[in-house]
């Protein structure tokens, strides 16, 4: 296993978008510690906030996260990373497969069009976890994220596809989805604001948009694969589908084919 | 006729000639086990032949909540046809009107192979622009794609698309020779148990017994296949005749399958369960349909079925 330790803050925010097990896997331990991760002209080096130890082995650890630590995963398409503490934005933007851990909390746009791979993160999320970055067409694109603690607002963010799990989550969850199925045991104010199609699991929300509808309580058996599917990722989630549930079609001022369901 | 013989019964020493076929599986399940098999008889009524039917089609297990993907009760069918554009077509038909139609059915692929065909994305237009797409991993951790078609009684939830294997064999095939029509239909009734019990294998005629044996073509022109007249026993004298005096009734069981070894397997446990009652039952042998060995590259012998264990 590779590990990079923190040896002091950084003196500014750092972009670990070239920093992946595979990669590492090709240099020396020199070649590592001579890698840019700055980004101002100042011109930082992994080696300047991290000793490096390296066994071109597919898992990474990086211990002792910041919150400076930007795209830390974000190229990421085989192996792990696991980051003891905080990361900053975009953790795992963009990844493709593998397996992204974070022990402490993540800043804004974590996984934002990610198509493959795992990323859990411990504590909480910022705002636009799983959703798209400006201008972007998608947030999460296939990935699966997973949120133990809170999500900020607009969780989901015209997401088109995976899964996203999250304790709690703010306003606007799964706004201007595009697809895919977004769980949480509580949301904010307007739920799926704006969204197209996909699929919202809660336990409680906020307000609720004008131009969703109650569809009433049903029994389906897309239900019955959506708790086999969560099982696995999250039991408490899982148990929501097990739940009696109301189903509320929306958002009418689009196409209306996404659902918010709600356990009672 | 050779004298192999098997539990005292003559065995012909011939062979039966099957044909590759494209062949898939699905499974549907419903809240229930009768409804399962209620949809699952539907679907697979009127598939007797290719030739007649579009497509041979059958139940090739009853499948407990803990084997199907919603934990329903559900059933395995196997459906063939001559090629995998005939099968698909056949496939959409059949799904459309009786699984669809059924209520509180859920249809899913149930096999894995190269070729794919379109399911669910073909029966959602049924839903006029109003169903949707879903893909959720499953219990192996792979996506699979679903639709999710409105319907009065909820949901008709099938899966986008299956998979057609590589391999498949249709027409093996048993003829029990027997004195009267009682005894013949008991012994090919316990044939038929033990054949269709083999995993990947169906017998697709009524109760899996055919009485109609064909030949390729006929005296009328136009047909495709007529009565096979050597085995009729009302036409027994007649220069052709392949029955003994004592014969007076003839039935087969025809047997496909998703592999060549699932005939094979198939065949030799209807041979052997048949011809250890067959003393007790009338049977005086048991032989099996060929063209010649020209028509169908797939060629069971009798006498390689002769042993238990393949």
């Amino acid at each position: 296993m590779s590990t990079l330790t923190l040896r002091a803050a950084p003196p500014e925010r750092l972009d670990f978008l070239a920093i992946n097990p595979l990669a590492l896997s090709r240099l020396s331990q020199a070649e590592a510690e001579r890698l840019e991760v700055g980004t101002t002209r100042r011109g930082v080096r992994l080696g300047d906030c991290f000793s490096v130890s390296l066994d071109g082995s597919d898992t990474l650890t990086i211990e002792g996260g910041h919150e400076r630590l930007d795209r830390v995963g974000a190229a990421l398409s085989e192996g792990a990373i696991r980051i003891t503490g905080d990361v900053g934005q975009r953790l795992g933007a963009g990844m493709a497969g593998g397996r992204l851990t974070v022990t402490g909390h993540a800043g804004p746009y974590a996984a934002s069009g990610a198509t493959g791979g795992t990323i859990i993160i411990e504590g909480d999320a910022g705002d636009h976890a799983g959703g798209a970055v400006y201008a972007a067409k998608a947030g999460l694109d296939g990935a699966t994220l997973i949120i133990r603690g809170s999500a900020g607002a607009h969780l989901g963010d015209r997401m088109r596809r995976g899964i996203i799990l999250a304790g709690r989550a703010g306003a606007f969850a799964g706004s201007r989805m595009i697809a895919g199925t977004i769980a949480a045991l509580a949301v904010g104010d307007h739920p799926g604001y704006g969204m197209r199609r996909g699929t919202l699991v809660v336990g409680a929300h906020g307000r609720m948009s004008p131009t969703f509808v109650e569809t009433g309580a049903h029994d389906l058996v897309f239900l019955r694969l959506l708790a086999r599917s969560l099982k696995g990722l999250s039991a408490e989630h899982a148990d929501l589908l097990g739940r009696p549930l109301r189903r509320y079609s929306g958002d009418l001022a689009t196409i209306a084919k996404g659902e918010i369901w709600v356990a009672s | 006729m050779s004298d192999l013989t098997l539990n005292g019964i003559r065995v012909v020493d011939t062979f039966a000639e099957a044909f590759d076929v494209a062949g898939t599986a699905i499974v549907v399940t419903n809240d229930t086990a009768k409804w399962a098999m209620i949809a699952a008889t539907t679907m697979t009524g009127f598939a007797t032949s290719v030739i007649g039917c579009g497509a041979e089609a059958g139940i090739d297990a009853e499948l407990s909540p803990e084997e199907t993907p919603d934990g329903r009760p559900g059933v395995r069918i196997l459906l063939f046809g001559f090629e995998p554009k005939g099968l698909k077509e056949q496939l959409i038909k059949r799904v459309g009107q009786c699984i669809l139609t059924c209520p509180g059915t859920a249809c899913y692929a149930g096999v894995d192979g190269p070729t794919k065909i379109k399911l669910g994305g073909a029966i959602r237009y049924f839903g006029d622009g109003f169903a949707i797409a879903k893909r959720l991993p499953d219990a192996a951790g792979k996506a699979r794609r679903y639709w999710r078609i409105p319907v009065m009684d909820g949901e008709f939830l099938c899966e986008d698309s299956v998979r057609a294997v590589d391999g498949a064999v249709g027409g093996g095939n048993l003829l029990f020779l027997g004195r009267t029509h009682s005894e013949t239909l008991k012994v090919a009734e316990i044939a038929v148990e033990a054949a269709k019990a083999i995993p990947g294998a169906i017998l697709p005629f009524p109760g899996g017994i055919v009485r109609s044996g064909s030949k390729v073509g006929g005296r009328t022109k136009g047909m495709m296949a007529s009565t096979n007249d050597a085995y009729c026993p009302t036409l027994k004298g007649r220069a052709g005749s392949a029955l003994p005096a004592e014969c007076g009734v003839v039935l087969e069981i025809v047997i496909d399958a998703l592999t060549s070894q699932g005939v094979s397997d198939s065949m030799r446990a209807g041979l052997h369960a048949a011809t250890e009652i067959g003393s007790r039952h009338g049977l005086i042998a048991v032989t099996a349909g060929n063209y010649g060995g020209n028509l169908g590259r797939h060629h069971y012998h009798l006498r390689d079925l002769l042993e238990k264990e393949g």
